[in-house]
């Protein structure tokens, strides 16, 4: 290592020897020692300020040759040690605490009845989710309207459904044939009905359960939606219509796509919610994950171990969800940053590529 | 309002400018009690190169927009080769073109803004070939070949899949003015186009448009540049609180401007820009 280093220093450069044992290549612009520069002033000393005629003033050291040390952060240890101790301690609680009883957990965590119910929790989550929001762009549309009648429908609906308790909503609607009997199509003051049946039979619980939990969901994705369309600049819109860009295709095309990233975290936030927000059906004896799980262990008394196979469930749905979020947010950050970062798994490749192909050329995957 | 509306030297005047002709009458409009603009009447011949500057507030800006109808007039009319812009004439009245009327009259001006206004997901391509595919339905391979020969004919043919956000202001300033020209326009609307740029990129954009200003296009542009000004205009406007005060050539409103407020302006805004 040495040796490279002298082969690149200068002769004349006796102090290089003391200098710091760096073995970095980095030395061919030696450090400018005082003397060296004073002696062969006029090579160097070009670029110092001093005009022709002032006092030759001592050129700054050149640092070029110094190895760059990071600070140290004593602390920063410190705090990564008590957090770990913290996380090791709960883990080892869970693995050895034999009151959660993993083994019933496990016994239970794909019975067929509970994936029954995970089956119903994921559609429930789809249906009402997708319904919820495309309900809510509608909304989020008709608030951004310059209709009055239309905004305030708009924003009645939001203050209706925000305004009742999720729980209340359910309940109507699964009673609503208490309220009317009958529901049916015809024309108002007459006689004539195309079509009558009994609310009943209409409104069973999965509907029940589906159009509480849409319109609630619409609600606030109406907001959310709204929100994100806000904060796209006006300039864009005006830009848009300068160009002749239609009406549809400037939200579709210019609006929405920026929008979206304002909406994205927010939205992916209510989806999350709301995989876990479909458990209020269980009032409705609607056998999703959560119902299931209440009724197993009605009957076998292991309430604990149960509720953590529907906790398990609940995240690993949500652990997919944020891996969808992650890429769709990224799809979506085009253009908004200079670059855009690596995911995961580039940086998996880059750390591989750059860390484990020399030393471990023969294990690394590579 | 002193000076007859200016009409352009010949030697100015590319031979091919045979459209392109914009004539503003008594146009008047307000934003709530305030009068922004109160009464314009000005005339840019075809190919010609109108300068409009003044003070803040003077509705310069608000001026420009009227005439791509991004702006709706309250009273008087604008019209582009004899057509009137955002209206026609059904009996005695004037009445609103609907919005895809006025979409397709917005293809034939193009505009260029203070802040750029690229869409920031789009590439400089993509932000070039949108209008010409959307709005003119033309091909997407011949929108791809346009879009290119302008963003080389601004000097950025290299930087055709950056996104706005990597590019400097002067750079996407040009790419906003390769926009603005792929529809082919007859006229071009410049609202402060440098006023937002870093003092060493102004140069830049100007030089585009000293480029443009040869090509026969219209060019209305609203600036600070007074050099600039000097330079490129074949008709120099100066308007103050909604109104155009004095109206001529660079050589007559700069070096002898006939009225008082004209001339308190230049005083102000002239003796930095003149040491060229």
């Amino acid at each position: 290592m040495s040796s490279a280093v002298t082969k690149v220093a200068q002769p004349a450069e006796p102090a290089k020897a003391a200098g710091p044992a760096t073995g970095q290549t980095a030395t061919e612009q030696t450090a400018a020692d005082p003397a060296t520069t004073a002696a062969g002033a006029a090579g160097v000393g070009t670029s110092g300020p001093s005009g022709p005629g002032s006092r030759p003033r001592r050129p700054a050291t050149d640092y070029s040759g110094f190895p760059l040390v990071g600070a140290k952060h004593p602390w920063r240890w410190v705090g990564t040690a008590v957090v770990a101790l913290g996380v090791f301690g709960i883990a080892w609680s869970l693995a050895t605490n034999p009151r959660w009883e993993w083994g019933v957990v496990a016994q239970w965590f794909t019975a067929q009845s509970v994936v029954n119910g995970l089956l119903e929790t994921l559609k429930l989550t789809a249906i009402s989710g997708i319904l919820g929001f495309v309900l809510g762009f509608i909304l989020a549309l008709m608030r951004l309207s310059a209709s009055p009648l239309l905004v305030s429908v708009s924003w009645t609906f939001s203050w209706i459904f925000r305004s009742t308790p999720l729980l209340v909503q359910m309940l109507l609607w699964y009673n609503l044939g208490y309220l009317y009997e009958k529901i049916s199509l015809g024309i108002p003051f007459t006689d004539v009905r195309f079509f009558e049946v009994q609310t009943t039979t209409l409104i069973s619980q999965f509907a029940a359960a589906v159009l509480g939990l849409t319109l609630n969901q619409a609600a606030y994705s109406a907001e959310i939606i709204r929100g994100g369309i806000l904060s796209v600049d006006q300039g864009q819109l005006e830009a848009a219509a300068a160009l002749g860009i239609p009406a549809w295709r400037r939200s579709t095309r210019i609006v929405l796509p920026q929008a979206m990233r304002a909406i994205l975290p927010t939205a992916f936030n209510e989806i999350i919610g709301l995989v876990k927000g479909t458990s209020i059906v269980y009032v409705l004896a609607y056998s999703e994950l959560f119902y299931t799980v209440q009724v197993i262990y009605n009957r076998t008394q292991q309430v604990l171990p149960l509720l953590l196979v529907a906790t398990l469930w609940y995240v690993v749905i949500t652990s997919v969800l944020s891996v969808f979020q992650y890429y769709i947010e990224r799809h979506y950050s085009r253009g908004a940053v200079r670059s855009l970062p690596l995911t995961p798994l580039q940086k998996a490749r880059k750390f591989f590529a750059t860390h484990a192909v020399a030393p471990n050329r023969a294990r690394s995957p590579r | 309002m002193s000076t007859a509306t200016q009409s352009l030297p010949e030697t100015a005047t590319a031979p091919e400018a045979t459209r392109g002709l914009v004539e503003i009458t008594k146009v008047r409009k307000s934003f709530g009690t305030t009068e922004v603009l109160k009464g314009i009447t000005l005339t840019v011949e075809p190919g010609g190169v109108a300068v409009i500057v003044g003070p803040s507030g003077s509705g310069k800006s608000t001026l420009l927009r009227t005439i791509n109808h991004l702006e709706k007039v309250d009273g008087g009319h604008i019209a582009i080769d004899g057509t009137l812009v955002g209206y026609e004439v059904r009996g005695r009245r004037l009445h609103e073109l609907r919005e895809k009327d006025i979409l397709k009259q917005r293809t034939e001006i193009g505009m260029v803004f203070q802040n750029f206004n690229l869409f920031p997901h789009l590439t400089a391509l993509e932000n070039v070939t949108e209008a010409p595919v959307v709005a003119q339905g033309r091909s997407k391979e011949e929108a791809r070949r346009r879009g290119l020969e302008l963003l080389d004919r601004v000097g950025l043919k290299d930087r055709a899949g950056a996104y706005p956000r990597q590019l400097s202001g002067g750079q996407q300033q040009r790419v906003a003015i390769a926009r603005a020209l792929a529809l082919d326009p007859k006229i071009l609307l410049f609202d402060e186009p440098t006023s937002a740029l870093d003092p060493e990129l102004v140069n830049e954009v100007l030089d585009v448009i000293r480029e443009l200003a040869k090509s026969g296009t219209t060019l209305i542009i609203v600036t600070h540049e007074m050099g600039f000004a000097r330079d490129v205009a074949d008709t120099v406007v100066f308007m103050d609180e909604g109104q155009i005060v004095e109206q001529g050539s660079p050589q007559e409103l700069f070096t002898n401007p006939q009225e008082p407020r004209t001339r308190s302006f230049f005083s102000k805004v002239l003796e930095p820009a003149f040491n060229i």
